[in-house]
């Protein structure tokens, strides 16, 4: 691994990976059950530098910004590596969103540059915002032949000859602003640095090492803030590699295990309860003696790695199950959402150990992760070396806010001084969420303070963001709560968002609002759609200038009525 | 000869209850699939590797993103016989 100490910027130290591993594979794009792309570091920076030529002959300076819009593939990593080189401040943003929400997010960065893929270009052209854009030059990956671009270039034919010049950045300038919420509200821009991406590589690598040979299979978008670290500047620096698939489906995951001898991954719950799903039912059709036998060298791993795992012994063992997971899977990585401890503990009785951790976009990617000296399935793991994390004004139990101090958190929210200040207080980063350590020093989760739910596809979604979408139903007033904000659960999960209606006078709930709301529900993506309905009786309260007083408001109806009144949408 | 877009739902709509093991009468062309199955976007990904086997097209997982009831799947793969 490069001594990350040395260097300056992610770009310094990603030009000097390229150089160190020459001839050791980097990157891998699958497609399905085809391999589009196998590259070495020599290859990749032989692929990266007419594009960054080409970058600095448009006028792409240092401190320029350019956004990038792309489900996980190896032109993601490319084009990110040439930003760098250049000195300029990458703004991944989630592939996932809609045109409007790219829209909105481009123009609240300022990016300068765009690089996106071409199914969203052909979606955001088509958005009626589309001409306010300003962005001044658009590259566009894939595109059919004769498509038409809209004045953008094709990111292929995006090359001048010549060596581009290295632009160096220094620690404290900015590396990336990521959007850890949306776009409905205020859209929270984290400016992060480059300081806080080295120091988060440098504490993640000291407790799971990469190294040459080593094969991380990146299914989780890179836009990520997880799969930036771990599938992309984490290996790089080690000289180990990265799979990128660019499919989901749980088949063709399963088979990239074993293609690719995958050795980590990191997954949300979503995906992890899929393979347990998976092996259990494969299980279940095992004869009667066969099982048996599989459940007793089970409990056998179970006994043998009750203190701490042995990969090696477990592969013994269970040889059919790891050969499954391609034998050379050293440990999977799961965190932002919540993960039953049960799911946690069926795979590590297996003998692959799942390092469940926590973290969040403010603080660069994990604060705690789980060292598995011991294992343990309730909580989220210790802090990482280097992070101090605090539990402030702790109740009767212990359990109070999370705050931490660290060098990988944020310089601050971009444009928005006021949501800083509130954030991060004498250098405290206030996290929302609640917490407590147990006495060997691991950290449990509670929920949250804040207004949110975070999905079991690890997405975080903010009431406001989806709000305007009931803008101009025939109600008095409305306003979308998380339920766990309003009645604290002191556990994770059962995640649910419903919306407050406050009726006109003598206005009855009937078939066409209940028929409105679902209509209009059903326009948001799966993991943003409220569950529920709660009509309330009262005016809401409102701030002088007429902003809904959301935290006077929640707290009367989450003291006056109980979760159970909310109806299902 | 041409198949057409309602004979494509029928057939989405057999697949889908025998892929999830239910009835095929408690799935209507327009209702929230992910709601009625009680399914995540993963399930629904596996449901669309079968649908494709069957109506022998290719689609990419973007197909489906916004994709949440029958007869939309239906007009996607419509769109590629």
């Amino acid at each position: 691994m490069l001594d990350l100490r040395q260097y300056p910027s992610l770009g310094a130290a990603l030009r000097d990976a390229l150089e160190h591993w020459p001839n050791e594979t980097c990157l891998i794009e699958a497609d399905r059950d085809k391999e589009k792309t196998r590259l070495t570091y020599s290859d990749f920076k032989e692929l990266a530098r007419p594009l960054t030529r080409a970058l600095q002959d448009a006028d792409f300076r240092e401190g320029d910004r350019a956004a990038i819009i792309m489900s996980n593939q190896s032109k993601w990593l490319v084009s990110a590596y040439a930003v760098f080189f250049c000195g300029g401040v990458l703004v991944p943003l989630d592939f996932k969103l809609t045109a409007a929400e790219h829209l909105q997010l481009l123009a609240h960065s300022k990016a300068k540059f765009l690089i996106v893929e071409y199914y969203l270009w052909r979606a955001i052209m088509q958005s009626p915002e589309f001409k306010k854009h300003g962005v001044k030059t658009v590259l566009v990956t894939e595109a059919p032949l004769r498509a038409d671009l809209g004045g953008a270039y094709r990111w292929e034919d995006f090359h001048r000859k010549g060596d581009p010049i290295f632009i160096d950045r220094q620690r404290e300038d900015v590396a990336c602003i990521v959007y850890s919420s949306g776009t409905g509200g205020s859209p929270k821009g984290c400016v992060l640095t480059h300081e806080n991406y080295l120091e988060q590589c440098t504490s993640l690598t000291a407790w799971y090492p990469f190294w040459p040979g080593v094969r991380y299979l990146s299914i989780l978008p890179t836009n990520h803030a997880i799969d930036f670290m771990v599938g992309f500047i984490g290996p790089f620096v080690c000289g180990a590699c990265v799979v990128h698939l660019r499919t989901l489906r749980p088949e063709y995951v399963r088979d990239a295990f074993v293609r690719y001898r995958i050795s980590y991954m990191s997954l949300v719950p979503m995906v992890l309860k899929n393979l347990e799903r998976g092996l259990r039912a494969k299980f279940d059709e095992l004869p009667g003696r066969k099982r048996f036998m599989l459940n007793r060298l089970i409990a056998l791993n179970k006994m043998l790695t009750r203190r701490r795992p042995n990969v090696k012994l477990s592969r013994r063992l269970l040889g059919q199950v790891h050969k499954a997971f391609g034998g050379q899977l050293l440990a999977l990585f799961t965190g932002g959402a919540f993960m039953e401890p049960s799911t946690l503990q069926f795979f590590y009785d297996l003998g692959i150990p799942v390092a469940n951790g926590y973290g969040l976009t403010e603080a660069g990617t994990a604060l705690t992760l789980n060292d598995f000296k011991p294992f343990r399935a309730d909580t989220v793991g210790r802090p990482l070396p280097g992070v101090e994390l605090r539990v402030l004004s702790p109740d009767s139990e212990g359990v109070g806010e999370v705050a931490v101090h660290s060098k990988t958190v944020m310089s601050h929210y971009l444009d928005d001084p006021e949501l800083t200040a509130e954030t991060i207080v004498d250098g405290w980063l206030l996290t929302g969420d609640l917490g407590r350590f147990d006495f060997t020093g691991h950290l449990q989760l509670f929920g949250r303070k804040k207004n949110m739910i975070v999905t079991e596809g690890g997405k975080n979604v903010y009431p406001e963001d989806i709000e305007t979408v009931f803008d101009g139903v025939s109600v008095k007033e409305y306003c979308v709560f998380a339920a766990n904000y309003l009645w604290p659960l002191k556990q994770l999960g059962n995640e649910l968002l419903f919306i407050v209606l406050r009726l006109e006078t003598n206005q009855q709930f009937d078939g066409a609002l209940l028929e409105d709301l679902t209509t209009r529900n059903r326009r948001l993506p799966d993991f943003k759609r409220v569950g529920g309905y709660l009509v309330w009786p009262k005016d809401f309260p409102r701030t002088a200038s007429l902003k809904i007083k959301r935290a006077t408001l929640a707290e009367e109806i989450g003291k006056t009525t109980d979760r159970a009144a909310i109806i299902q949408l | 000869m041409m198949t057409t877009e309602e004979q494509t739902l029928n057939e989405i709509l057999t697949l889908a209850a025998q892929h999830f093991k239910v009835s095929r009468d408690k799935l209507k062309p327009d209702e929230d699939f992910f709601k009625t199955l009680n399914i995540d976007s993963l399930q629904a990904l596996d449901l669309l590797t079968r649908l494709e086997n069957h109506f022998h097209v290719e689609m990419p997982d973007y197909e489906l993103q916004g994709v949440t009831d029958f007869r939309t799947l239906a007009s996607r793969i419509q769109a590629r016989l």
